[in-house]
């Protein structure tokens, strides 16, 4: 056996199904590999689209993604995808080939470090330069990448090494004595932690992307005791976005009422959540007053960035329900009629005034599909737009680039998440920038014929950037407009064989979302959508996330400053 | 801010210095010395580093080390009794004879010992904990120091008196999960 059919052999016993990628000369042996195995390959037009894909079939399924790509400018290719799947716990196992082991370092045709490229974006890798490792670097490669916290995982392998003949056994004990990612949180943090939350007459629970994979853990424990649930970007769809406990986001785009609720609280209960500075704003000013109980798989999390007064140490879904079992329903009435009364002071809204704005477009959206199927987006305002008026009633089926905030990753994270999830319909919500940082995955696209729906919120701008220049750089728009020299988006998806409309109406805007959904085909909808709507609340950067500006609410003349309203804490 | 002494048993990987070097300098933390040698098991080795910061600091750069793959054990010295020591290799100008006895009057004082002897100029070799080193270079001083250069502080903790003998299937045990217990007498200067 060869060392390439180690590869393919090992990925069928890890139960991969599909892979992403993209072949060029190092890799060669390992697609040679390839064409024999019943592992399906979906043909990328660009590496780093091929990571998304691999990360989002991770977020969509919680099956570990793979991607391929070979030595140099594709391993290099890789390096955004990684990063983007690190920041999130995106459990990933990229292999990349590299030049034979002979010329490693001698500067060869398509040769680069990737090994050194990318150790500070991935939660560990290897380079292989002897077959009797592979399979042991491979099975520890599925391991790494899925337990614990989860992440990404490079394995680079030289040529050499994809054709060495192999003649050892495939079954291989890992052999890591420096993780221990299985932990089991200590019985006397988990009785703290409950002690803590009993005590507490204004407690607020903030999930992240760690309680994705513990969504009925979380419902169960909110119900019993309940806690009000504030959701973060990575969180959305680990608790349902109606639930009358439900508070919304928190930090720089969130709700009123969560970030107040912050403000006031006497106890937050923070489960797989990593207090980003986009959450908590000045870190001086957040919770002034509550004890933080913080439950995180990975210990370096924990007083971080905020001091946990009761550190747990492990999973979400093992420490809820230990700790409910110890819990009665809380005494906290007039802590949740306090924040009945501000959610009914700072409802969701916005004016539908002409022209067509983003967020009635994702207001549709919502109707149309309500909250099922999947949701990927791509990054800025409409993202913010999509996490406050278009979250999933279902865990892993929101699907943003969180951390890093990756223009460019919801529309391959779209055709990833579709492809974990078949027959579901994913909606890719997108701006006119970023999706034209991966756009030739179109052609991926119509290849697979993949449900997916393209819904860009097009304004013309980048228009994140556009708000801050209108509110923090004296309306000084530097470098943002797009207008003049986009493309027609509708046609641009008929070249490549899918079909395209071009929305400019409200009356259209509803009636193509329904036909698009009905289709279960791809679809390209490019809404034209006002250029100075703006993203509100919002929480200056810097800011405590008491300091809340609400904006108008409505759409602003192009140019005008918004007004400050700051509430009061 | 406070200085600490901190061990870290490593596998013998490839990179894994580049590793540790690249978690330090990404996250911040500021290091005063690093030194990496074989440790008393084949495979391992050991590394002793400097770092200079507020607890909460400590803390993380403990914490992000263990999530490091290749890193077995991660040891903060400063909460517990140690021992460290330095070499240094000095070599002092030397102008006439005169001076020549009044350097090694100084040097055999300190315990330092000549390594290597020239006209113009003797090289020393000391050992010591830092105090010393850093006492001898200023004796030196007035004569003049051509170069020199230091292997930067390694550090073992001791045993207590009463203590059994550890053996040695301790030591290779992996790191349990930090409690917050831990790191609360991190605060202690060494």
């Amino acid at each position: 056996m060869t060392g390439s059919e180690v590869v393919m052999k090992m990925l069928e016993r890890h139960g991969v199904e599909v892979v992403f990628g993209h072949p060029g000369g190092a890799i060669m042996p390992i697609y040679d590999a390839l064409y024999d195995s019943p592992v399906r390959h979906v043909l990328v037009r660009h590496e780093q689209a091929g990571a998304h894909m691999a990360d989002a079939y991770y977020r969509a399924s919680g099956k570990t993604g793979v991607c391929f790509a070979t030595s140099g400018p594709g391993a290099t290719n890789l390096v955004t995808g990684l990063a983007t799947a690190m920041m999130d716990s995106s459990a990933v196992v990229a292999i990349t080939g590299n030049v034979a082991s002979g010329l490693i370092g001698t500067d060869a045709f398509q040769e680069a470090d990737v090994y050194g490229i990318t150790t500070p974006v991935t939660k560990h890798n290897f380079l292989v330069k002897d077959i009797n490792e592979l399979p042991r670097v491979l099975t520890e490669a599925f391991h790494i990448a899925s337990t614990g916290r989860p992440g990404p995982v490079l394995v680079d392998i030289t040529k050499d090494v994809q054709q060495a003949q192999f003649e050892g056994s495939l079954d291989v004990e890992i052999d890591l004595p420096g993780y221990q990612p299985d932990v089991i949180a200590a019985e006397s943090a988990v009785a703290a932690a409950a002690e803590a939350v009993a005590a507490a007459k204004q407690p607020v629970m903030i999930i992240g992307g760690g309680a994705q994979s513990a969504t009925d853990e979380v419902v169960a424990f909110a119900e019993v005791t309940g806690i009000p649930v504030i959701t973060t970007l990575m969180g959305i769809g680990a608790f349902p976005p109606g639930h009358d406990q439900a508070l919304g986001m928190p930090g720089m785009h969130g709700t009123v009422t969560a970030n107040k609720s912050i403000s006031h609280c006497d106890l937050i209960l923070a489960a797989g959540m990593r207090f980003d500075d986009r959450v908590t704003g000045k870190l001086s000013r957040f919770a002034p007053n509550a004890t933080i109980v913080h439950i995180d798989i990975d210990p370096a999390e924990i007083s971080k960035l905020v001091k946990a007064h009761v550190p747990v140490h492990g999973d979400v879904k093992d420490v809820l329900p230990r700790m409910a079992s110890k819990l009665d329903r809380l005494d906290i009435q007039p802590w949740r009629d306090t924040l009945a009364e501000w959610k009914a002071n700072y409802p969701e809204k916005y004016k539908a005034d002409k022209p067509l704005v983003s967020q009635e477009v994702l207001g549709m959206l919502r109707e149309a599909t309500q909250g099922a199927g999947i949701v990927t987006t791509e990054v800025g305002q409409h993202q913010m737009f999509a996490a406050r008026l278009f979250p999933t009633t279902k865990s892993r089926s929101f699907i943003t680039s969180g951390g890093l905030g990756t223009m460019g990753f919801g529309f391959p994270a779209a055709i990833g998440a579709a492809m974990a999830r078949p027959g579901e319909t994913v909606v890719c919500v997108a701006g006119d920038g970023s999706v034209q940082m991966n756009i030739q995955e179109l052609a991926t696209l119509y290849k697979h014929q993949l449900p997916v729906v393209i819904a860009i919120l097009n304004n013309g701008v980048l228009g994140m950037v556009r708000q801050w220049q209108e509110m923090f750089h004296a309306q000084r728009y530097s470098e943002i407009y797009l207008a003049d020299s986009n493309p027609d988006f509708a046609k641009l998806a008929e070249a490549y064989g899918i079909e395209g409309h071009n929305v400019f109406e409200r009356d259209d805007a509803r009636r193509r979302i329904d036909e698009a959904l009905a289709s279960k085909k791809p679809v390209l909808l490019n809404f034209f959508v006002y250029e100075a709507e703006k993203v509100f609340p919002m929480v200056p950067a810097g800011a405590g996330i008491d300091e809340v500006i609400l904006g108008d609410q409505e759409p602003d003349e192009g140019g005008k400053r918004a007004e400050r309203e700051v509430v009061e804490a | 801010m406070s200085r600490h002494v901190i061990s870290v048993t490593v596998r013998d990987r490839p990179g894994v210095l580049v590793r540790i070097a690249s978690l330090i300098a990404r996250r911040g933390f500021n290091i005063e010395s690093l030194s990496v040698a074989q440790s008393e098991k084949p495979g391992l080795s050991r590394t002793t580093f400097v770092v200079v910061g507020d607890d909460p600091t400590l803390e993380q750069v403990q914490k992000q080390l263990k999530k490091l793959l290749d890193v077995i054990e991660v040891i903060d010295h400063s909460v517990a009794k140690y021992v460290d020591r330095e070499l240094m290799l000095i070599k002092v100008r030397v102008d006439n004879p005169e001076e020549r006895v009044e350097i090694r009057q100084v040097a055999q004082d300190f315990r330092a010992r000549i390594v290597d002897v020239a006209r113009s100029a003797l090289i020393f070799e000391v050992t010591g904990d830092e105090g010393k080193i850093d006492a001898f270079i200023e004796q030196m001083r007035p004569f003049g120091i051509v170069e020199l250069i230091r292997t930067g502080r390694v550090a073992l903790g001791r045993t207590a008196l009463d203590a059994p003998e550890a053996d040695d299937t301790h030591r290779s045990e992996p790191t349990p999960p930090t409690s917050e217990s831990d790191s609360a007498a991190h605060g202690r200067a060494n």
